[in-house]
C-alpha cells in the first residue's frame, strides 16, 4: 500500500485525514483508488494535480511506476512561464 | 551498445558557438509573426470595451458591414455554445459574451481589404452598453458589497461564506504553527503588496489564420506553444484539433505571455464567415496591454520566527491574489514555493484566487513565485537585520539540501541552493564597499520546472550530416543547445547539425517552450532520439561487416567494432553510413516521445547594490550578481542570458512597472512611455555565476534555467533598498514618489 500525503486543503474531503494508504502499482491506480475511497476528492484529482512520487514529480504522467513503500504527495498542478 | 551511463567529459557541451538563427535574426531575415503576407488576405482588427464591467446589450454593424472593402463582423453568436471550463474561460476571454468584464474586453472584430479599413470599419461597429460597478484590486474585490463579476465561478475548494469573487482556495502546511513561534526568538509579521506586471515582450501578438467552412485550416502565429494554439482555437470555435495546422514564426520573446491565445480564434472565425481568405491580425503595444495576460496583483501577509542563532523556527504567510475576470491567479504556485528554499518544522500557507476587472492573466516567467518570494525574503532579511545576523550565513543555515522535507511536502533530490549562497558569499560583489545612501540586498529563489509532453525526430541526410526536428519555438537559443546536445550524442560537429522547429503537422504533440522545459524536455527528447539513430547506424555497420549488432559501438560520429569477436574492421564514419542508406534499408531516423519525469527545480541568489537619491528617491542598480543552478550548462552563453534577462525583468517589476487603474477601471498607462521598462541605460552589467549540481533526470544533467532568475530579485532590490533609506517598502513597485515618501516618513 502507498502512503499518499494530500495537502491541508484537501483533507476536508478525505474524511480528515493527512495520509491515506492506497494500493497501485501506477499513478493513475493511485488516483484512481484515491477517488474510488474517498470521492470527495474527485474534482481536485479531475481538475488536475501533480504528484510527487519518493521526490520526483511526475505531471500527468499515469503510468509512472509507484512502489509498495513509496511515498505518495499530491501537489498542485504546475507548468510555468 | 552501451549507451547509458551518466556523461561526465563533454566534447561540445559547454562550448558557446554562435546560435544557427543568428545571421537571419540580426539581418533582418527571420520572419516573425508580423512578416508574413499572402495573396487575397484580410486584415483583422477587434472592437474592445472602454468599460471595465458592461453588459452588452447590442452590436450594430450595419454601417461598418456596408463600408467598402469589408468582408465579415464577428461577435459572440458567431462561436459556439456550450463550451465549460477552460475552454470557456478562453473562449469567453477572446470575444466576450453577455458581459465585458475589464477594459481592453473584446467585444466583436471586423476583416477588411487594408489594415486602416479594418480600423475604420472597428470605430463604425455600435455597441450599446450598460455599465456596472466594477472592482479592479485584489482586497477590495474580496470584500464584503464588491460587485460580483461572475456568480457561480467558485470551485468545490473555497469554504462557504467567501465572497463570489473569490473562486479558488488554497492551503497546505506542516507541523505546529504556534509551537513553532514560540521557539522562536524573534518574530516578525508584515503585510505586502504588488502590482500586476506584463511580461513586456517586444513583438506584439501577431497571426495569420485561414479557416474554411469545413472547419480545416491554417495558421502562422508567433506563440510559445503552437499545439496549445492549435488545441485552444479549434475548442473555441468547435472544430477538430487535427483540422488546422499551425506553424510557429519566430518569436519575439514571450515569458509565458504566448502560451495562450487572444487574436488566433478570432483570424479563423473572420477568415471561415470571409469565404476562406486569409486574415492577418497584429495586435498594437496599447492592445498587448489592455487587453492580453500580464501576472496577477497579490496582497500578503507573512509571518515567520528565527532563532538568535538564526534558524527559522516557523513561518505562514496567506496570500491574496487577482488574475482578472476568470480564475487562473497562480496562488497555488505561490503557496507552494512561499517558504521552499527553506528546512522548516512548521509552517502554513493559505492562497485565494479572486476575480477582479481587469485582463485575464497570463502566465509570467516562474508565475507566483516572485510575488511570494517578495514576501518571505523581505521578512527574513528584517530578521536578520534585527538580530544583526549576515544574510548568507543565515540562508545557509536554513538552506535546503538534498534530503530536505521540502515545505510542499517531498523530499528534494540533488539541488543547489547551497552551492548558489556559498558562490555568491565568496564573490567580490559580496564585499564590495558601499557609499552614503548605498545598500546591499540579498535574496535565493527557486522554480521548480516541468517536463510536459515533447516528441523529437533525428533524420540522418545523405551527406551524414543531421537534422533535428523538436516542436518547443526557439524563444531563447535552443536551436543551438539541441544542435550541440546532438552534436554530442553523435560525436559530429555543432555545424552539421540543423535544428527545424516543427508545425503541428509533422510531429507529436508538444507542449510550449514554458515551464523552464525547452532544453530538459526537448534536449532530453533530441538525445534519446538521436540513440535510436544510432542503433540503427549500427546495425547497418554490422550488416555491412557480417556481424551481430551487439558488436559495434558507436564512438565520434563512427560506428567500430567492439568485443573479443567483433572482428578488424576500420572504423566507419557516419557520411559513409549515410550515402548507402537507400541500398540498405533506407533512410534513417531516430524518434523519441515522453512526457518525462526527471525535470529538477534550479535555485539561484542575487546580491544587489543599490543607491537611493534622497532627494528624489530614484533607485539607481549599482552592481548586480546572479548565482544560479544549471545543473548543466549546454550553451553558457545563453545560461547566462537566461540569469540576465530574469534579473532585469524583476528589476522592472520592483522598480517601476505596475498596472495603474484609474477610477473608472481603466488602465492608465497603456503604453511604453508610461508602463515603464528597464532599458539598458538603467542598468549595469549584470554579473553572473554558474553553479553546475547535475540533475540526475537527464543524460547530460540539466536543469532549466529560464524562470528561476525573475524570483530574487523583487526581495533583493528591497533588501537593498531598505539598507540604502533605513525603511523596509512592503509595496511595489518602489516608484520615486513611494521611496521618497518613505525616506520622509518619520516613522520606522
Amino acid at each position: 500500500m502507498a502512503e499518499v500525503h494530500l495537502w491541508s486543503g484537501l483533507r476536508s474531503l478525505a474524511d480528515g485525514q493527512e495520509v491515506v494508504e492506497v494500493e497501485g502499482q501506477t499513478v493513475g491506480q493511485v488516483l484512481d483508488g484515491l477517488v474510488a475511497a474517498h470521492p470527495g476528492l474527485e474534482p481536485a484529482i479531475k481538475r488536475g494535480v501533480s504528484v510527487a512520487v519518493d521526490g520526483q514529480v511526475v505531471p500527468g504522467n499515469r503510468t509512472h511506476p509507484v512502489a509498495p513503500d513509496s511515498e505518495v504527495f499530491l501537489l498542485q498542478k504546475l507548468a510555468g512561464g | 551498445m552501451a549507451l547509458d551511463g551518466p556523461k561526465t567529459a563533454y566534447k561540445y557541451i559547454g562550448t558557446t558557438p554562435d546560435r544557427p538563427d543568428g545571421l537571419d535574426k540580426v539581418t533582418g531575415r527571420a520572419r516573425y509573426g508580423a512578416d508574413i503576407n499572402v495573396p487575397g488576405m484580410l486584415h483583422g482588427a477587434v472592437v474592445r470595451s472602454p468599460h471595465a464591467h458592461a453588459r452588452i446589450l447590442k452590436i450594430d454593424a450595419t454601417k461598418a458591414l456596408a463600408m467598402e472593402g469589408v468582408k465579415a463582423v464577428v461577435t459572440r453568436a458567431d462561436f459556439p455554445d456550450g463550451l465549460d471550463g477552460e475552454d470557456w474561460n478562453l473562449q469567453e476571454n477572446c470575444m466576450a459574451g453577455e458581459k465585458a468584464l475589464y477594459d481592453g474586453h473584446a467585444v466583436a472584430a471586423v476583416a477588411a481589404t487594408s489594415p486602416l479599413i479594418a480600423r475604420d470599419a472597428a470605430k463604425a461597429i455600435v455597441v450599446d452598453y450598460e455599465p456596472l460597478p466594477h472592482v479592479t484590486d485584489v482586497d477590495a474585490a474580496m470584500a464584503e458589497g464588491a460587485p460580483v463579476i461572475r456568480d457561480g465561478a467558485a470551485d468545490f475548494s473555497v469554504p462557504e461564506g467567501m465572497h463570489p469573487n473569490v473562486v479558488r482556495y488554497f492551503e497546505s502546511g506542516r507541523g505546529e504553527l504556534e509551537k513553532g513561534f514560540a521557539e522562536a526568538d524573534l518574530v516578525i509579521e508584515k503585510s505586502f503588496t504588488t502590482e500586476a506586471a506584463h511580461q513586456g515582450y517586444i513583438e506584439p501578438q501577431a497571426c495569420l489564420g485561414q479557416m474554411g467552412a469545413d472547419g480545416r485550416g491554417e495558421m502562422w502565429v508567433t506563440t510559445q506553444g503552437h499545439w496549445f494554439v492549435r488545441r485552444m482555437s479549434a475548442a473555441i470555435l468547435g472544430t477538430e484539433a487535427t483540422g488546422l495546422r499551425v506553424t510557429p514564426s519566430e518569436i519575439g520573446g514571450g515569458f509565458g505571455g504566448k502560451t495562450t491565445v487572444f487574436i488566433e480564434p478570432l483570424s479563423l472565425a473572420l477568415s471561415r464567415k470571409a469565404g476562406g481568405k486569409p486574415v492577418k491580425m497584429v495586435m498594437t503595444r496599447g492592445e498587448v496591454l489592455r487587453a492580453t495576460g500580464p501576472t496577477a496583483s497579490a496582497s500578503m501577509d507573512v509571518k515567520m520566527g528565527i532563532t538568535k542563532d538564526g534558524r527559522i523556527t516557523a513561518a505562514s504567510g496567506t496570500f491574496r491574489m487577482q488574475g482578472g475576470a476568470f480564475p487562473g491567479a497562480p496562488v497555488d504556485v505561490t503557496t507552494m514555493l512561499a517558504f521552499g528554499n527553506y528546512d522548516i518544522e512548521h509552517v502554513h500557507q493559505v492562497g485565494y484566487d479572486v476575480l477582479a476587472n481587469r485582463p485575464k492573466q497570463a502566465a509570467y516567467r516562474a508565475p507566483g513565485a516572485p510575488m511570494a518570494a517578495f514576501a518571505t525574503e523581505s521578512v527574513l532579511d528584517e530578521l536578520c537585520r534585527k538580530l544583526g545576523l549576515d544574510p548568507i550565513d543565515t540562508r545557509l543555515k536554513n538552506a535546503a539540501r538534498e534530503g530536505t522535507r521540502a515545505t510542499f511536502g517531498p523530499k528534494y533530490g540533488p539541488i543547489g541552493l547551497v552551492e548558489t549562497l556559498e558562490a555568491a558569499k565568496a564573490h567580490a560583489n559580496y564585499h564590495a564597499p558601499l557609499g552614503p545612501n548605498q545598500g546591499r540586498g540579498v535574496a535565493s529563489g527557486y522554480w521548480m520546472n516541468h517536463g510536459g509532453e515533447t516528441s523529437a525526430s533525428v533524420a540522418i541526410s545523405e551527406d551524414g550530416t543531421v537534422t533535428v526536428s523538436i516542436g518547443t519555438p526557439d524563444i531563447g537559443g535552443s536551436r543551438a543547445s539541441m544542435a550541440l546536445m546532438a552534436a554530442e550524442a553523435f560525436g559530429v560537429a555543432y555545424e552539421n547539425v540543423r535544428v527545424n522547429i516543427s508545425d503541428t503537422g509533422a510531429l507529436g504533440v508538444n507542449e510550449p517552450t514554458h515551464g523552464s522545459r525547452a532544453t530538459f524536455a526537448s534536449g532530453l527528447a533530441t538525445i534519446r532520439a538521436a540513440e535510436d539513430c544510432i542503433t540503427k547506424l549500427c546495425k547497418r555497420a554490422a550488416d555491412k561487416w557480417g556481424i551481430d549488432a551487439e558488436a559495434v559501438t558507436w564512438e565520434d560520429g563512427c560506428a567500430k567494432p567492439s568485443g573479443p569477436n567483433a572482428g578488424e574492421f576500420p572504423p566507419m564514419p557516419i557520411a559513409e553510413i549515410a550515402a548507402e542508406m537507400g541500398e540498405t534499408g533506407g533512410p534513417i531516423s531516430g524518434h523519441f516521445e515522453d512526457t518525462p519525469a526527471g525535470f529538477s527545480g534550479s535555485f539561484g541568489t542575487h546580491v544587489v547594490d543599490v543607491e537611493v537619491d534622497p532627494e528624489t528617491g530614484r533607485t539607481t542598480i549599482l552592481r548586480y550578481l546572479v548565482v544560479q543552478d544549471a545543473g548543466k550548462a549546454i550553451h553558457p552563453a545563453y545560461v547566462e542570458g537566461q540569469f540576465q534577462g530574469g534579473a532585469v525583468q524583476g528589476i522592472g517589476w520592483t522598480l517601476n512597472e505596475e498596472y495603474i487603474y484609474g477610477q473608472d477601471g481603466r488602465l492608465q498607462n497603456a503604453g511604453f512611455l508610461d508602463y515603464r521598462v528597464p532599458v539598458a541605460s538603467d542598468l549595469p552589467m549584470i554579473d553572473t555565476v554558474i553553479v553546475e549540481v547535475p540533475n540526475p533526470g537527464h543524460p547530460y544533467g540539466v536543469r532549466g534555467v529560464g524562470e528561476t532568475g525573475i524570483t530574487p530579485p523583487l526581495p533583493a532590490i528591497a533588501n537593498a533598498v531598505r539598507e540604502a533609506t533605513g525603511k523596509r517598502i512592503t509595496d511595489l513597485p518602489l516608484r520615486p514618489s513611494r521611496v521618497l515618501a518613505a525616506i520622509r516618513d518619520k516613522g520606522d
